[in-house]
């Protein structure tokens, strides 16, 4: 925003100001090493972890793509493939198939959870008594472990026994043994969207009321002197106002969803079939179990690509939003 | 008294509290049944329908933290009285206790794991935070892009690199491999929770304390520190509870001695299939702590979950 920025600026400002003051005294008085070389010796162990961890793997997964390399056969002759790899990645049925279950997740997802997140961070707003209790409470699913509640949630989810599968039967009718939520073609995408919808919507929900908070009383007061109705103001003021926390909330939700791995391999493996394979469990299954190293790599490859290029794209969006 | 017009009405406040509460109701449903379910026997817990009174039982936490064979009746008949209670329950059940199960091993791998790479990140975060917000740093902004954009990568891209590297290292399977691992993850978010946290000390206090006769470092550590506590303390939190709950890498490169709770729990199994009370009592005692945390912090909390939209 602006005013942050204007206040940083006018931060620096100072600061440079009061050290061209007083550069003597300080530098006088500062023993020991100079702050240049501090900078380096308490940024260095950072940077040097994250390109040992992160970078380093990077490139040697760029390099492995373009191998014919099998983890479980180290020892046999490797050879230079040229982009074979990334050709058959893009024209596999697999990966197509993967990418529009991805996609089916992820719009469904941010669909629900900005709906049930915005809803809740504007009821929330209202200032009922008792409401930081209930918002903590409703925060308990975003923080606990995906892989353990996913887990647990394939037994709330059996036929006839599920607790699920008993309470949409106690309000619709139907026989809880007649539908499986996990096992069926039709269900399965809609069963992972609705655990993953009751984990992350609080997350919307507490960006959306920073959102909400920031909006200023005097802009509803003007606008309630100038008799504009409550509708109007939620749709000229409320709305706008909150848009970029909004979109912000989206492009979290969207990176993490892209990768979204424990959680749904937990629910589902994958099945049936290959219909709830996301592209981080295809992923998985052609890195670790079919041993394809070298094309496994290339699709992770194409993955990252994918979301940092979406990402970017986004986020240019959404500085347009929060300039306006 | 309403003393201002943008104030909820009372009914608003009503109406809004309700539906909240029913949400709030709903959304603790799953989290309830879990624990309920730990106290159930294993036949109670696959009733039908599904049982909400029941006799408490802790067949599911004994069966958690041991294993048993099962013995005829005769072998059983032979036996002396059972000693303990938990004995007295494997019994009934026709089997008896062989030895120790792995799960409390599991979790103590979990706390190892999760406050040894937690203490790591932070202490390497606040280094560079503390850099990044006082110093001139060369390419200050491309560097912490860049930090911020290693948090963008799946984790999956790069386990087969790290699944390589570590297994020629000697460091798979090991606790601090893990604890590397988690603390160049967390590193990225505890630099820019921190930084912000900095951010906000006024400068005038550590240039006083450097024109009191303080060295750079001195100052770092008696004032920046000590003002930092709060901030350093929720940073944590969200460090330990990424550790806690991380599955894939777990997964991936751990099977045994370093492996943590997540990827076990799942495993659990009873006689005749999944053993429903004993994985909802390992839920229950994975999970319990984590949600005692967000009570006790959520001001904290709530305030760093929100922090990067707040801020900018």
């Amino acid at each position: 925003m602006p005013a942050g920025r204007r206040r940083t600026i006018a931060m620096s400002d100072l600061a440079t100001r009061a050290a061209l003051a007083t550069p003597q005294i300080i530098a006088r008085r500062a023993r020991g090493l100079s702050d240049r070389a501090i900078a380096w010796i308490f940024i260095a162990p950072t940077i040097f972890l994250l390109l040992a961890v992160n970078i380093f793997p990077l490139i040697w997964t760029v390099r492995l793509s373009f191998t014919d390399f099998k983890a479980n056969r180290a020892n046999r002759a490797v050879e230079w493939v040229g982009f074979e790899n990334y050709q058959k990645i893009l024209t596999d049925d697999r990966v197509w198939q993967s990418m529009q279950a991805t996609a089916h997740f992820l719009v469904w997802t941010i669909v629900f959870q900005v709906l049930i997140g915005f809803t809740l961070a504007w009821l929330i707003n209202r200032k009922f008594k008792g409401n930081d209790l209930w918002t903590t409470i409703i925060v308990f699913p975003m923080m606990l472990s995906p892989a353990v509640v996913g887990n647990f949630w394939t037994f709330l989810y059996q036929p006839q026994i599920g607790l699920f599968n008993y309470v949409v039967s106690f309000f619709t009718g139907i026989d809880p043994a007649s539908f499986q939520m996990l096992g069926s073609v039709d269900l399965s995408p809609w069963a992972i969207v609705i655990v993953d919808t009751w984990m992350w919507s609080p997350f919307v929900m507490l960006i959306c009321l920073a959102g909400l908070r920031s909006i200023p009383d005097y802009i509803y007061e003007a606008a309630e002197i100038d008799r504009a109705t409550k509708w109007r103001q939620f749709w000229t003021i409320t709305i706008p106002m909150v848009l970029p926390f909004l979109m912000l909330a989206v492009l979290f939700r969207g990176i993490e969803n892209f990768k979204m791995f424990d959680l749904v391999v937990q629910l589902t493996g994958g099945g049936p079939g290959d219909t709830t394979q996301l592209a981080s469990i295809n992923l998985k299954r052609e890195a670790f179990e079919k041993w394809r190293t070298g094309y496994s790599s290339a699709f992770a490859i194409i993955l990252f690509v994918t979301v940092f290029g979406l990402a970017s794209i986004y986020v240019k969006a959404l500085n347009k939003v929060k300039d306006r | 008294m309403n003393n201002s017009i943008t104030e909820p009405s009372l009914v608003q406040k009503w109406i809004a509290g309700t539906l909240v509460i029913l949400y709030a109701l709903v959304t603790l449903t799953p989290l309830v049944w879990i624990f309920l379910t730990g106290f159930k026997t294993p036949p109670d817990s696959i009733s039908y329908p599904p049982k909400v009174v029941f006799e408490p039982s802790l067949e599911g936490y004994v069966n958690l933290f041991t294993t048993r064979t099962r013995v005829s009746p005769e072998e059983l008949a032979a036996l002396p009285p059972p000693e303990t209670w938990y004995d007295e329950i494997v019994r009934d059940r026709e089997m008896v206790i062989a030895g120790p199960s792995k799960f409390a091993e599991r979790f103590v791998n979990s706390v190892i794991i999760g406050f040894g790479s937690t203490f790591l990140s932070i202490f390497l975060g606040t280094l560079s935070a503390y850099a990044f917000s006082r110093f001139k740093v060369p390419l200050k902004d491309d560097l912490l892009f860049f930090i911020l954009s290693t948090r963008m990568m799946p984790p999956i891209a790069v386990a087969i690199p790290i699944f390589l590297m570590y297994r020629s290292l000697g460091l798979s399977d090991t606790h601090l491999g893990m604890i590397l691992l988690y603390t160049a993850v967390n590193i990225s978010l505890a630099v820019w929770l921190l930084k912000g946290f900095i951010d906000e000390i006024p400068r005038e206090y550590e240039e006083a304390a450097l024109i009191d006769g303080y060295s750079r470092f001195q100052a770092f550590v008696k004032v920046v520190l000590p003002q930092a506590a709060t901030g350093i303390a929720s940073t944590a939190i969200f460090c330990l509870i990424f550790a806690w709950n991380e599955y894939a890498f777990a997964v991936l490169l751990t099977s045994g001695t370093a492996q943590t709770a997540p990827p076990f729990i799942p495993t659990i199994i009873g006689v005749g299939g999944l053993d429903w009370p004993a994985i909802a009592a390992a839920a229950t005692i994975f999970l319990l702590p984590i949600m005692i945390f967000t009570i006790l912090l959520r001001k904290h909390l709530l305030r760093g979950i929100t922090f990067g939209a707040v801020r900018k």
